[in-house]
């Protein structure tokens, strides 16, 4: 088979003038085209973040005005808003699939999917990837999972309430509350299916990077953005099967009776025979896949952003073996920190010691990339592109969240604010708004790529930005306050708790700047609807940038480049590289060199 | 900036770009990291068992007890024989895969049609062996009784053998109503009934002066707790609930439950991958025969199956030693 499929890439080498004759169903339905395939993803992702971002809207009003009606309730949540007045089960339904439907379809599969299979075979210089069909695959099994969990929304006792975390017992006693029936059988299939899907997209991305870079581009001369790709693979395929294994011992304990989870239960007036298990084992489970995924939706934005941010700054990036050695670091110190989820689930406090300390490490790799990112636009020639104004906000949502997370890391700290409206606000400000803004740096940094050489319209993308920006902060920066006044997350309504009479107003706050926010999320998706077909048509390309995906042809065609495939011959950074007289730019008038030209004779080769 | 004058052409070198770096083709190392990745789900079922057991590890069967039947041989005690051979016959698998692969290489057909054949069987017969454990597994030995605090109480003899509960049950004769699917809506099929109640087996404890009480705890010393004839008497009439025969997902009369449910479900994830790995070399298997590989000019499919093959056994090797040797 694979020797099949490089004869097949070697003989686009020669023969590129000859295409297949492409049907309505292979061009766009089951398409092995990575750049079809990545609009899927996107798409697919918008559709699921826009069920997402509704959801966190009809619980953010319930939070800010509980004792009021609301016929939106009834018209979307049906039998559970009936009067204006919302379920108290169904609100624990929505967090869920928020939580849900926002970690794993759009800041996973949305953004690792688009961007590893739109740059990955474009800035590397490959045809396609390794295996156009098992990526085919890859989409349509997410896909088959996001209609499965669209599915789970409608049964009858409605959708997964158990929290994004699904821990049992509450899981896995479909007795415990009416999100713990079919609902919940309903995830955990729609998860085991996203991590099949997850896991041949992975395999992809890293073969294709290890195999199919062209002559030249060596590991030191990829952009970040594929180091961040890359790397992202390397966490999935490393960490998503712990996440299976639980899921499979849950379906077990649902379904057939076993104990892994489960010990000395009375429910309903009856003892249940399970014996032995304990829950805190499948928080072990769960946390060993949770916390590399917050870096696997994390590490695509900063490697996105870092492209960004060298192009519009016109600089090179700063400390480009830093940033490829802080995303290793990351990585590594991701898988062994799990417990800092955990540490008021009964752990021994010399073991939360332990965890407190490699979580704290990672504030080293975070605190490089940081400084990085600000010394790469330090005294930069910027350009206000849309997407350098996400790229900027994701540096400043990443630095906010962080610094939360140095308190959140520590098991003393923790104590006091844990399960708490803080925790909300950083991972939110961290992982969440974060990975959206390189999210949405990317769709308008690559609009042109994906449709043809169409611009997104930039003026709507300012009105975009700045209502985001501020929206964002306006929602999540009082939570830190609330929190610390101990308002406990995943609570329907606070009224019962005179202590918290005083922080309903604040809810109130955080309720408009979360419906302006997602008011403006409307006018990015009007934007890129109107521009997918009326956008103006840019140049070949626009944003002067150095990487290979600019070179090849705008029109899509299979195999990316009409003629050879071009060959690299510096790194993805030289932006305003001056000549060896110091008096012009290497290419007179130019201020950056693309990655496929050759070295010349009035520049000085750099050791980056 | 760094302004060191130095070489920075890539080009030839390993890593430059426009080769193989790994000298593997795409597909072989979809392969490996496919096994990476499937090694983390088995290991987080081996970390959750090791969890399990330590947690229980006064109370943990042991497996020398366990599985002491071999097919044909009944009543000869033969702890581990049967496993030892199954284990055997899958390594022996590898080998006659590796053949394949190595023969694959040198393009001999027959030789790959040989040495595949020769796997498939040995898959087979693996697969087969472990139905067969299951099967004595489930069946049970002695039987047991569980107290109302669901621990499991055997029984021995005054010589400190086990004495099964057909040995010893004096037969009461009762009469037992059978709910009927077509006597009621509500209708539930009741789970399979033991071949004793226990009042049966407590009357026959009761009538023989010489058996004794077994509990699933071990002592300081690492021994089980045998209880006095009294203690015996009191613990079964005082806290005795029901009958235990053979396992299942619920109860074990070998000991803890967990050690069951962990027995089936990682035994069984590793005989479903044994059962894939079967079905997938026979489609090869199909292949090499009809010389789809001898046109491509490369077996290197074989290569790929192999892979996922020693992988299967490999991970049997952890399943045995922490399940049976340990």
């Amino acid at each position: 088979m694979s020797a099949h499929a490089i004869e097949h890439v070697e003989d686009h080498h020669d023969d590129h003038g000859h295409h297949h004759k492409e049907t309505f169903l292979t061009k766009y339905i089951f398409s092995q085209d990575h750049k079809m395939i990545s609009k899927q993803y996107l798409i697919t992702g918008l559709f699921m973040g826009i069920i997402g971002i509704a959801m966190s809207i009809l619980f953010r009003l319930q939070l800010a005005w509980p004792d009021k009606e609301f016929t939106i309730y009834e018209v979307l949540l049906g039998k559970w808003g009936e009067g204006g007045v919302m379920d108290p089960n169904v609100y624990l339904a929505l967090v869920t699939i928020h939580g849900t439907i926002m970690v794993f379809f759009v800041l996973t599969a949305g953004l690792s999917g688009t961007f590893s299979n739109l740059l990955i075979p474009l800035q590397i210089g490959a045809r396609d990837m390794a295996s156009g069909f098992l990526n085919m695959v890859s989409y349509w099994l997410f896909f088959l999972s996001s209609v499965i969990m669209v599915m789970s929304l409608f049964v009858e006792a409605g959708p997964a309430s158990a929290g994004w975390t699904i821990y049992p017992p509450l899981s896995a006693l479909p007795q415990a509350i009416p999100g713990s029936g079919a609902g919940m059988t309903l995830w955990l299939v729609s998860m085991a299916i996203f991590i099949a899907s997850s896991l041949l997209g992975s395999l992809n991305y890293i073969v294709t990077v290890l195999n199919l870079r062209t002559k030249g581009m060596s590991m030191t001369r990829l952009p970040l953005t594929i180091w961040a790709f890359f790397v992202t693979a390397i966490i999935g395929v490393v960490s998503f099967p712990v996440l299976f294994s639980a899921a499979l011992m849950l379906i077990m304990d649902r379904s057939f009776g076993t104990s892994f989870f489960l010990s000395d239960i009375y429910i309903a007036g009856e003892v249940l025979h399970n014996q032995g298990g304990s829950p805190v084992l499948f928080e072990h489970l769960f946390w060993f896949l949770g916390h590399p995924e917050v870096y696997i939706v994390i590490l695509p934005a900063m490697g996105m952003v870092s492209e960004i941010m060298a192009t519009n700054a016109r600089k090179p990036i700063f400390g480009y073996r830093a940033m490829v050695a802080s995303i290793l670091a990351i990585a590594f110190l991701s898988t062994i920190v799990w417990g800092h989820h955990m540490f008021i689930s009964g752990m021994n406090p010399f073991l939360g010691s332990v965890f407190t300390f490699t979580t704290l490490l990672i504030a080293i790799p975070s605190a490089v990339k940081s400084f990085n990112w600000i010394t790469t636009i330090w005294r930069g020639n910027l350009q206000m592109n849309t997407g350098m104004l996400f790229s900027i906000g994701f540096v400043s949502t990443f630095i906010t969240g962080g610094l939360t997370g140095i308190i959140l890391g520590d098991s003393a700290l923790d104590i006091n604010v844990h399960d708490t409206y803080f925790v909300v606000a950083h991972f939110h400000l961290v992982m969440g708004i974060s990975a959206l803004y390189g999210l949405f740096a990317g769709v308008y940094h690559w609009f042109p790529k994906m449709f043809q050489g169409r611009m997104l319209n930039k003026n709507l993308g300012y009105v975009h930005f700045w209502v985001t920006v501020i929206g964002a902060y306006g929602v999540f920066f009082p939570m830190h306050f609330i929190g610390m006044a101990g308002l406990p997350r995943r609570y329907y309504t606070n009224t019962a708790f005179p202590y918290f009479d005083d922080l309903a107003d604040v809810n109130v706050v955080i309720t408009i700047f979360a419906i302006i926010t997602a008011a403006a999320q409307l006018v990015f998706l009007y934007n890129f609807i109107h521009s997918m077909f009326h956008g103006k048509k840019g140049p070949k390309n626009p944003w002067k940038s150095t990487t290979l995906e600019w070179t090849a042809e705008v029109k899509h065609i299979h195999g990316n480049w009409d003629g050879p495939i071009p060959h690299v011959h510096r790194w993805a950074y030289d932006y305003s590289k001056l000549n060896k007289d110091e008096t012009d730019y290497v290419i007179p008038g130019q201020d950056y060199i693309p990655q496929h030209i050759p070295i010349k004779d009035n520049e000085e080769e750099l050791n980056h | 900036m760094d302004t060191t004058v130095a070489k920075t052409g890539t080009e030839g070198k390993t890593w430059g770009g426009g080769n193989k770096p790994l000298n593997a083709s795409y597909g072989k190392m979809m392969m490996w990291f496919f096994i990476v990745s499937d090694a983390l789900t088995f290991s987080g079922f081996v970390a959750a068992y090791g969890f399990s057991r330590f947690k229980f590890i006064d109370a943990w069967p042991i497996a020398d007890e366990v599985f002491t039947h071999v097919p044909f041989l009944h009543g000869v005690p033969a702890p581990m024989y049967y496993v030892a051979f199954m284990t055997f016959i899958l390594i022996f698998s590898s080998v006659t895969m590796v053949l394949a692969v190595d023969a694959g290489h040198k393009m001999q057909k027959n030789k790959v049609i040989w040495y595949m054949f020769a796997t498939i069987i040995g898959g087979a017969i693996f697969v087969g062996s472990q139905a067969w454990e299951w099967a004595t597994f489930i069946k049970g030995d002695y039987g047991a009784v569980e107290t109302k605090g669901g621990k499991i109480l055997q029984f021995l003899d005054t010589e400190g053998n086990r004495v099964a509960l057909a040995d010893f049950t004096e037969h009461i004769p009762s009469a037992r109503e059978v709910h009927l699917e077509k006597n009621g809506v509500w209708y539930d099929a009741e789970e399979t009934q033991t071949t004793f109640t226990f009042e049966e087996v407590k009357a026959g404890f009761l009538a023989n002066d010489n058996l004794l009480v077994r509990t699933q705890y071990y002592d300081e010393n690492g021994e089980p707790t045998v209880l006095s004839r009294e203690e015996s008497v009191a613990k079964i009439v005082n806290d005795g609930k029901l009958v235990v025969e053979g396992a299942n997902l619920k109860h074990n009369e070998y000991g803890h439950p967990l050690f069951a449910d962990f027995f089936f479900f990682i035994t069984g994830f590793h005989g479903f991958h044994v059962f894939t790995g079967v079905l997938i070399n026979i489609i090869i298997f199909f292949n090499v025969v009809i010389g789809t590989y001898e046109r491509r000019g490369s077996y290197e499919m074989v290569e790929k199956v192999g892979l996922y093959w020693h992988f299967v056994d490999l991970v049997w090797v952890f399943v045995f030693t922490f399940f049976y040797l340990v």
